[in-house]
């Protein structure tokens, strides 16, 4: 698609460790779209987070990244670092889990946004820079910024060290902002505050938001679209309606199947385990823990393909709306 | 969907292709230590080699070549002080004839001994207040930091010399603790002394386990403080404390070599020597040049603190609770 | 943060009374001041009044209640500069404390300069890398640092530097004694500077050894942290994301152990200062020791007490001062 913001291709991530290659990823592709927030879903260890990690360079150097990730024009994947720092923070920002310890504890919140500000905005002075940290924090909805400005990280309750860590994020207006986990560290009541701060930002700014997360009740809340992600794969994507109500994917509907509800009398686990990357199995990744397996899922890594309302990466997608 | 439960999926083969990949079983928390020790290299090489010393040295009178005070032959026989090595003696005399290398086994001993039982008294004394420290915490435990903080930033040699001064002038303690020049005064001196470092790494692990939610549950299941602390406490610290033994080793056979070499130390006459005894009258050995009295006991015990260094680091690596979590 | 500093200052004071008043009674037992008195000056030990008086005096007076009127006695004494003298021919203790007293920080402080510098760099230089060699190289090599006590090093620099150099090139490189050759008078810098260079490295030695690790810790740590990472998402330089986080954060527990460790240098010194006989304060402390002089025992311990007890209430300060979490106390 061609007026996508953020664009991956085949993007592979391996981790060379002490034991061997790990395939955290093994050839994601997606668009984001400005304005639109794309929900990533999945267990640990998915790959969901080490995607954007990797197209943002953030992982270690013992990481091989390949693939296509790109910003507009320019190419993330295999940039060097003076092309990465120039993107990071101002075109791509990331926020992410644990605000606490996300925060420097030694340097005051409104000295890391103005950090982040001046990195970008060169010919920016400290005090307007300053000014400019108390308007975010103000614009992401923290009451008394000057004040706040001055303070430390654990000053903060953790609902508003994740506003900060927003108001870092935006500082530069960038065309994407990646969220991994933003509300998995917060309340219940505080989740859904820090949804609203992200979501008036985007419609304010236009910009597009990866909201990655294992919790499918923020996806249904916040997301446009949806990708589920297994074993760094996509397993399946559509926008969010259809993936709750025309899954066509086992896993999707495992992980739906498997929420606790009013009503029901017993949770349904997807039973077994995620597939150890250092040797992961032939063909679909999740046939070992699937009940419609069959000798064909053991065969090529399966394609995303449309079948019905979603894209699905499940060979037998088109037989299991008879088998359900 | 299928219902699972009047249904149930057998779980994967471990064999079987469809579940190439799934994680083998985990090990105990002993078998990952022992197994991260083993792994470091320096630390095993330093185990081995420590226990060569220790079999050559604990069989003294066999692996010696002269006794402690004897003088390799008679002067009337000739010249036989402060020989060179390698000709009549294997690291040459002293400066009363008596062959080097043996004296380094016998003093070996001593000082090892000196060390294994301060340790002992050490751990055991520290393990109980620090983990009482740490487990009642309070004022108890306020009081213990303080005084254990001063102490412990004062200079080890004045408060050595000091408390031995003390010791030495009351009577009953004398008696107590014998001869001020025997090792038993020694022993007693330096544990009361060592404690104090040991009981401040026990209370804080005791400080750290006790926040852990296994605690809570104990208590929450109706456990009472002693059966908490030696049930629970006790056997989650054996790591720390094992690590505190070996360092307190080091640490005693160190200090004995400082009171050697000042002349506090164990010179109970005879002729008998330790390391620190030894290093003390290389001292003597440097203007005159006689190289093999100096090198050589200086390289032993620059080797034997290696080692146990070492090993002490290696048991600390393996025990530590961050790196447990290295293997996912 | 001033209501810390101010709780920190509340403590520190009763705390150095307590501290002089305990060691008042351990000196007190260890020497037994009357018994050296007596030893260092036989003839007026036979004369009963001249002791009885003496006891009067410097408050000798034995038993617990007289150890606490004898503890203020000497306090008064103390603070009003009426210092006790020492029992070697009556001379007054304090000319000879204040000389050792710049010597010990002379050799204390430019061994903690060369120690803490080569020790930090050396920790940074192997956190960089973890895991690699030269990351085991420094671990393996502060270790070695550790086992290699100040003594045995001294006696073998000694013999290398001096007496073998002196047996191959005819006359020793570097001195072994004192602080300058026998028999000089006044001040020469460089003169100075070439005596302490063995005891200099004597002492680093062990300091290089603890500061690399404390470093290569303290730094791994943080490089580890979810704030660097997040500092690295702002698209700031790596420089500034190594100084201005990195090390801005790991120096904090290294500056607070810095400041015990300049707290400890001036009874620190006793062993190398020993083997090099350099006038300093370790020289002082085992001359007076031997001798049992309390007089001259008491103001070397009260200087080594207050000095820990002070850079203990600087290093707490520091910490707080550098690390904001902690003001909370």
């Amino acid at each position: 698609m061609t007026d996508a913001t953020l664009s991956i291709r085949d993007l592979r991530v391996t981790f060379k460790t002490l034991l061997g290659p790990v395939q955290a990823v093994r050839g994601v592709s997606l668009d984001v779209h400005p304005g639109e927030v794309l929900g990533v879903v999945g267990e640990s260890g998915s790959g969901k987070s080490v995607s954007f990690l990797s197209i943002m360079g953030l992982l270690g150097k013992n990481a091989v990244i390949e693939g296509s990730a790109k910003v507009g024009d320019v190419e993330l994947v295999g940039a060097n670092q003076k092309a990465m720092r120039r993107v990071r923070g101002s075109e791509v920002a990331m926020i992410f889990q644990d605000p606490l310890s996300a925060l420097n504890p030694v340097h005051r919140v409104g000295a890391q946004v103005a950090e982040m500000i001046l990195a970008h905005q060169r010919d920016m002075s400290k005090d307007a820079a300053a000014n400019r940290a108390v308007e975010l924090l103000d614009l992401v909805g923290i009451p008394q910024p000057e004040q706040r400005a001055r303070q430390y990280a654990h000053e903060f309750s953790g609902g508003m060290r994740q506003r900060v860590m927003i108001a870092m994020a935006i500082a530069n207006n960038p065309k994407v902002l990646i969220a991994d986990e933003p509300t998995t560290a917060l309340d219940v009541t505080v989740q859904a505050q820090i949804l609203e701060v992200i979501d008036r930002i985007r419609k304010e700014m236009g910009t597009a938001v990866v909201l990655i997360t294992h919790d499918l009740g923020v996806v249904a809340r916040m997301a446009d679209r949806v990708q589920v992600m297994y074993a760094g794969r996509v397993v399946e994507r559509s926008d969010v309606h259809n993936i709750f109500h025309e899954s066509r994917h086992p896993y999707t509907r495992g992980l739906l199947g498997s929420q606790p509800t009013l009503g029901r009398e017993r949770l349904t686990p997807i039973p077994g385990a995620p597939p150890n990357m250092l040797q992961p199995p032939s063909g679909c990744a999740f046939r070992a823990r699937c009940v419609h397996a069959a000798p064909q899922c053991a065969g090529d890594l399966p394609e995303l393909v449309q079948v019905g309302l979603t894209e699905s990466a499940c060979v037998r997608a088109n037989e299991l709306e008879a088998l359900v | 969907m299928r219902d699972a439960i009047s249904d149930p999926i057998e779980l994967p083969d471990p064999h079987s292709d469809a579940s190439i990949g799934v994680l083998k079983t985990s090990m105990s928390p002993k078998r990952m230590a022992l197994k991260r020790f083993v792994n470091h290299r320096a630390a095993l090489i330093s185990a081995i080699v420590l226990v060569c010393i220790i079999i050559f040295v604990a069989l003294a009178p066999i692996t010696t070549r002269y006794g402690v005070n004897e003088t390799i032959f008679p002067a009337s026989e000739g010249p036989n002080q402060n020989l060179a090595p390698f000709d009549l003696a294997w690291f040459g005399t002293d400066g009363n004839g008596r062959d080097l290398y043996s004296r380094i086994i016998y003093g070996a001993q001593v000082s090892m001994l000196i060390g294994l039982f301060t340790a002992i008294g050490s751990v055991l004394l520290g393990t109980l207040v620090g983990g009482l420290a740490g487990y009642k915490g309070g004022w108890l435990d306020d009081i213990l930091m303080r005084v254990t903080d001063i102490f412990l930033a004062l200079p080890l040699l004045v408060v050595l010399v000091i408390v031995r001064g003390m010791l030495k002038n009351v009577s009953w303690v004398s008696t107590l603790m014998g001869d001020p020049n025997s090792v038993r005064f020694l022993v007693i001196l330096l544990t009361i002394i060592g404690w104090m470092g040991v009981a401040r790494l026990i209370r804080g692990q005791v400080k750290q386990l006790k926040e852990r939610e296994f605690v809570e549950a104990a208590r929450a299941l109706g456990a009472t403080s002693k059966r908490i602390m030696f049930r629970h406490l006790l056997p989650n610290s054996v790591g720390q404390i094992m690590v505190a033994l070996t360092f307190a080793v080091v640490g005693a056979i160190a200090a004995e070599a400082t009171l050697s070499f000042f002349g506090y130390g164990p010179d109970a006459g005879s002729g008998m020597t330790s390391l620190g005894l030894l290093i003390r009258d290389s001292k003597r050995a440097v203007p005159p040049g006689y190289w093999w009295l100096v090198v050589f006991p200086g390289v032993f015990f620059i080797i034997l603190s290696l080692c146990i260094n070492f090993i002490g680091d290696g048991l600390r690596d393996a025990v530590d609770p961050k790196m447990q979590q290295e293997l996912k | 943060m001033l209501r810390f500093i101010v709780r920190r200052l509340l403590w520190a004071i009763p705390t150095l009374f307590i501290v002089t008043f305990v060691v008042y009674c351990a000196l007190r037992l260890a020497t037994n001041p009357l018994a050296s008195y007596a030893r260092a000056n036989p003839r007026i030990a036979k004369q009963p009044e001249k002791m009885a008086q003496y006891i009067e005096e410097n408050g000798l007076w034995p038993g617990v209640g007289g150890y606490i009127r004898g503890y203020f006695t000497w306090l008064k004494g103390f603070l009003t500069g009426n210092w006790q003298v020492s029992i070697k021919g009556s001379r007054p203790v304090w000319p000879n404390l204040k000389d050792a007293l710049i010597n010990t920080l002379r050799l204390g402080i430019m061994a903690s300069i060369v120690g803490i510098s080569i020790g930090l760099a050396l920790g940074i230089f192997a956190a960089l890398k973890p895991g690699r060699l030269r990351d085991t190289a420094v671990n393996t090599g502060a270790l070695i640092g550790f086992s290699i006590q100040p003594f045995i090093s001294a006696v073998l620099l000694q013999l290398f530097f001096a007496v073998q150099w002196a047996k191959w090139f005819g006359e020793p490189l570097l001195p072994t004694s004192g602080m300058y050759p026998p028999g000089h008078t006044g001040f020469d810098p460089v003169l100075m500077l070439k005596y302490m260079i063995l005891p200099v490295i004597v002492v680093s030695i062990q300091t290089v050894a603890a500061y690399s690790r404390y470093m290569r810790a303290s730094l791994l740590d943080v490089l580890n942290s979810d704030y660097l990472r997040t500092a690295r998402a702002k698209g700031i330089s790596e420089r500034r994301v190594l100084v201005k986080h990195a090390l801005r954060n790991a120096m904090v527990p290294i500056v607070t152990l810095a400041a015990l460790d300049v707290g400890a240098i001036v009874g620190g010194l006793i062993i190398s200062e020993a083997i090099f006989e350099y006038p300093g304060m370790g020289m002082f402390f085992l001359t007076a020791e031997s001798n049992g002089d309390f007089p001259e025992l008491m103001p070397w311990m009260v200087i080594v007490t207050s000095s820990v007890i002070i850079f203990n209430l600087l290093a707490d300060l520091a910490y707080a001062w550098l690390d904001p979490r902690i003001r909370l106390d």
